[in-house]
């Protein structure tokens, strides 16, 4: 068995799937699986645990045994997206000391100016205009709440 | 109430201004989101949810639905200018509206989309409104096994068409069943799977998932892919839009397949407007006295696709309104919104919100009009949006994703989940496992769980009772046979190249 195989995604995913569909199983054993009323809460995720550990398993093995190699992988666009991805929860998480809109500007500035390799102006125009714009749409004109954070804002 | 004194009920509520608006509103977003690649309706959907929480039921799936069929409408435009497919249900109007672009008459194939739309959504209304009632009248038969094994032959056919593999499209579905179980069981007030996260005790709410995983995952894929391409001309005036008589007169019989395979495929869960566009050009091809055209920018092959993308939109609100099943991600989504207002989908939605259902098939004669006019003498002014450049489009998603997220219970517990997902949807996408059936088997999960342990107290325990009745006996070794089919080769290499087709 080469090692490209095990990198294969079809197998890490299956490993993956088949990890979670044990922990379920495990997890359901520690609830009533059948009660005086009927069904307890086990009932239902014992039998899908044992399904996808059962489906998971098939997906390495077929995998395996065929051999089936993965199609190219573009790389540097995985890494774009990542990228794009990695800004977008570290914004996510600053939302909480500098509230929505600082973050969503830090958010269009980074994913203009970094993931889109726009200049850096560009990027600081597009990030105050959309956050003014978010501004006046959301909590102006809709009166939906967001995030405040040390600013007030 | 019958069908007549329904659909004018409907019209009393769907041709007032408020509804009105939002039904333009709604047609409006969706020519918009068709018409950009990378932004599909069910992301949108998802998307403007939280927004909808305020409105009256009828005028929130007023808008979301209009964005629904609205997509199917727009999508042509990019698949003409662009070569490039504005949603999976335009893939195959590429292949001859793009010709015909390229040989000068992007206008016409313009306009025959349009109108394709324009006749073969009217018919799916017109079908809906005639079948949805009988239908609803013959689910009110239905208890918890054959609710039961509607869904299990629901998610059966789902499973089979969302991708080449079955097995993925089983585990997507079960990581959707794992999901809605998280929080706390209902019959017994049990906590499952919240990890020690009191802010899971309540489950994870379904807009959150949604938009991570199409939203989020398509802005990923989209950066990802980096797609650029040429757009063609579009001709201005209405004159130059028209197509000509010849092709119309060679369009005829396209209308009519159009609409019909649409609306019979749409009624089908799983099968969704891809695949019913592909087998309508399949079909205008086979019985064309010039197939050799084909290919080529012959106009039956932009009329009989995007007249089956349009009418499959009826048809899959038959099962979405009368069964409460939905057929696909979008679908789904409009049944999480439903619930969310308070409106239960089901046999009894007639009678129990006729403002709703007969509210929502009135404003889709209404909206078929409204976006023949937006895509005929308005496509050059929309085809200007593909102009407007990933850069900035992108952190808008992104910013009312996140609004979207948060809208929802106001907790940043709720964003961080989103991140979640949306990184989940795009490994998803990456390693080609199908995310419907994962959206489904969240939506469905729940009722599912409910009905089999419902069947099974009704009958202490005996699992007979769930084939003892002959619906429940049939759907179940439909759902089985559907299941098993892709084990025989013949039919599982016509399953792959629908599938393949279907985008």
């Amino acid at each position: 068995m080469s090692k490209d195989i095990l990198r294969n995604g079809d197998v890490l995913s299956g490993a993956v799937l088949a990890a979670l569909g044990v922990y379920i199983f495990m997890e359901s054993r520690h609830w009533v699986y059948y009660g005086d009323d009927g069904p307890g809460p086990a009932f239902f995720p014992a039998w899908y645990g044992v399904a996808m550990v059962v489906l998971s398993l098939a997906l390495m093995v077929t995998t395996i045994r065929n051999r089936t190699k993965a199609e190219a992988t573009d790389w540097a666009g995985v890494r774009r997206a990542l990228v794009a991805w990695a800004v977008f929860a570290i914004c996510a998480a600053s939302m909480f000391w500098l509230g929505f809109f600082v973050s969503f500007a830090i958010l269009t500035f980074f994913t203009v100016a970094y993931v889109f390799r726009q200049p850096p102006l560009t990027g600081a125009i597009i990030a105050i205009c959309a956050a003014a714009g978010f501004y006046v749409v959301f909590p102006f004109a809709l009166s939906v709440q967001l995030p405040t954070g040390v600013f007030g804002f | 109430m019958d069908i007549f004194s329904g659909l004018l009920h409907g019209f009393s509520v769907a041709l007032q201004p408020a509804n009105l608006f939002w039904c333009f509103v709604g047609c409006f977003l969706g020519t918009v989101v068709g018409i950009l690649p990378g932004l599909g309706p069910a992301a949108t959907i998802a998307l403007l949810l939280p927004l909808t929480f305020k409105m009256d039921p009828a005028s929130g799936i007023i808008m979301l639905a209009g964005i629904y069929y609205g997509a199917k409408y727009g999508g042509s435009t990019t698949s003409i200018l662009l070569n490039i497919p504005g949603e999976s249900s335009s893939v195959v109007t590429c292949i001859d509206g793009h010709a015909m672009a390229r040989n000068g008459r992007a206008g016409p194939a313009l306009g025959i989309a349009a109108i394709a739309s324009f006749v073969a959504g009217s018919v799916g209304i017109i079908l809906l409104t005639v079948l949805a009632p009988p239908v609803a009248l013959f689910a009110l038969q239905f208890s918890s096994p054959e609710y039961f094994a509607l869904m299990c032959l629901g998610l059966a056919l789902v499973v089979l068409l969302s991708g080449p593999s079955l097995i993925k499209g089983l585990l997507s579905l079960l990581l959707g069943l794992w999901l809605t179980s998280i929080g706390t069981d209902l019959f017994t007030a049990q906590s499952r799977f919240i990890f020690g996260q009191p802010q899971l005790l309540g489950g994870m709410d379904f807009v959150v998932i949604a938009i991570g995983v199409f939203a989020i995952a398509e802005v990923m894929a989209s950066i990802d892919a980096g797609d650029k391409a040429r757009m063609l001309p579009v001709p201005k005036g209405l004159r130059n839009l028209l197509p000509s008589w010849e092709e119309l007169k060679a369009c005829r019989f396209a209308f009519v397949n159009g609409s019909i395979t649409g609306f019979v495929i749409g009624v089908l869960p799983g099968a969704g407007a891809a695949i019913s566009s592909f087998i309508a050009y399949g079909i205008e091809k086979a019985f064309s006295k010039h197939p050799e055209k084909f290919g080529h920018g012959a106009p039956e092959g932009v009329a009989a696709p995007e007249g089956a993308n349009n009418a499959d939109s009826g048809g899959a609100l038959v099962p979405l309104l009368t069964l409460g099943i939905p057929g696909g991600g979008t679908t789904a989504i409009m049944l999480s919104a439903l619930v969310l207002w308070g409106v239960k989908p089901g046999p009894l939605l007639m009678t129990e919100s006729p403002d709703v259902f007969w509210g929502l098939v009135a404003s889709m004669y209404i909206g078929n009009v409204v976006l023949l006019i937006l895509n005929l003498p308005m496509v050059p002014v929309f085809a200007q949006i593909l102009r407007m450049p990933v850069h900035i489009l992108f952190p808008i998603i992104l910013g009312i994703a996140l609004v979207g997220a948060y809208g929802v219970s106001g907790r940043l517990f709720d964003i961080g989940l989103l991140v979640g997902f949306g990184l989940l949807g795009y490994v998803m996408v990456k390693l080609k496992y199908p995310t419907p059936p994962l959206i489904l088997g969240f939506v469905l999960g729940d009722a599912m769980e409910r009905a089999l342990r419902q069947s099974l107290t009704m009958s202490q325990g005996d699992l007979s009772i769930l084939v003892r009745g002959w619906i429940s006996a049939t759907m179940l070794i439909l759902a089985i046979v559907i299941l098993l089919l892709p084990l025989f080769g013949r039919f599982n290499q016509a399953r792959m190249k629908a599938i393949a087709e279907g985008g």
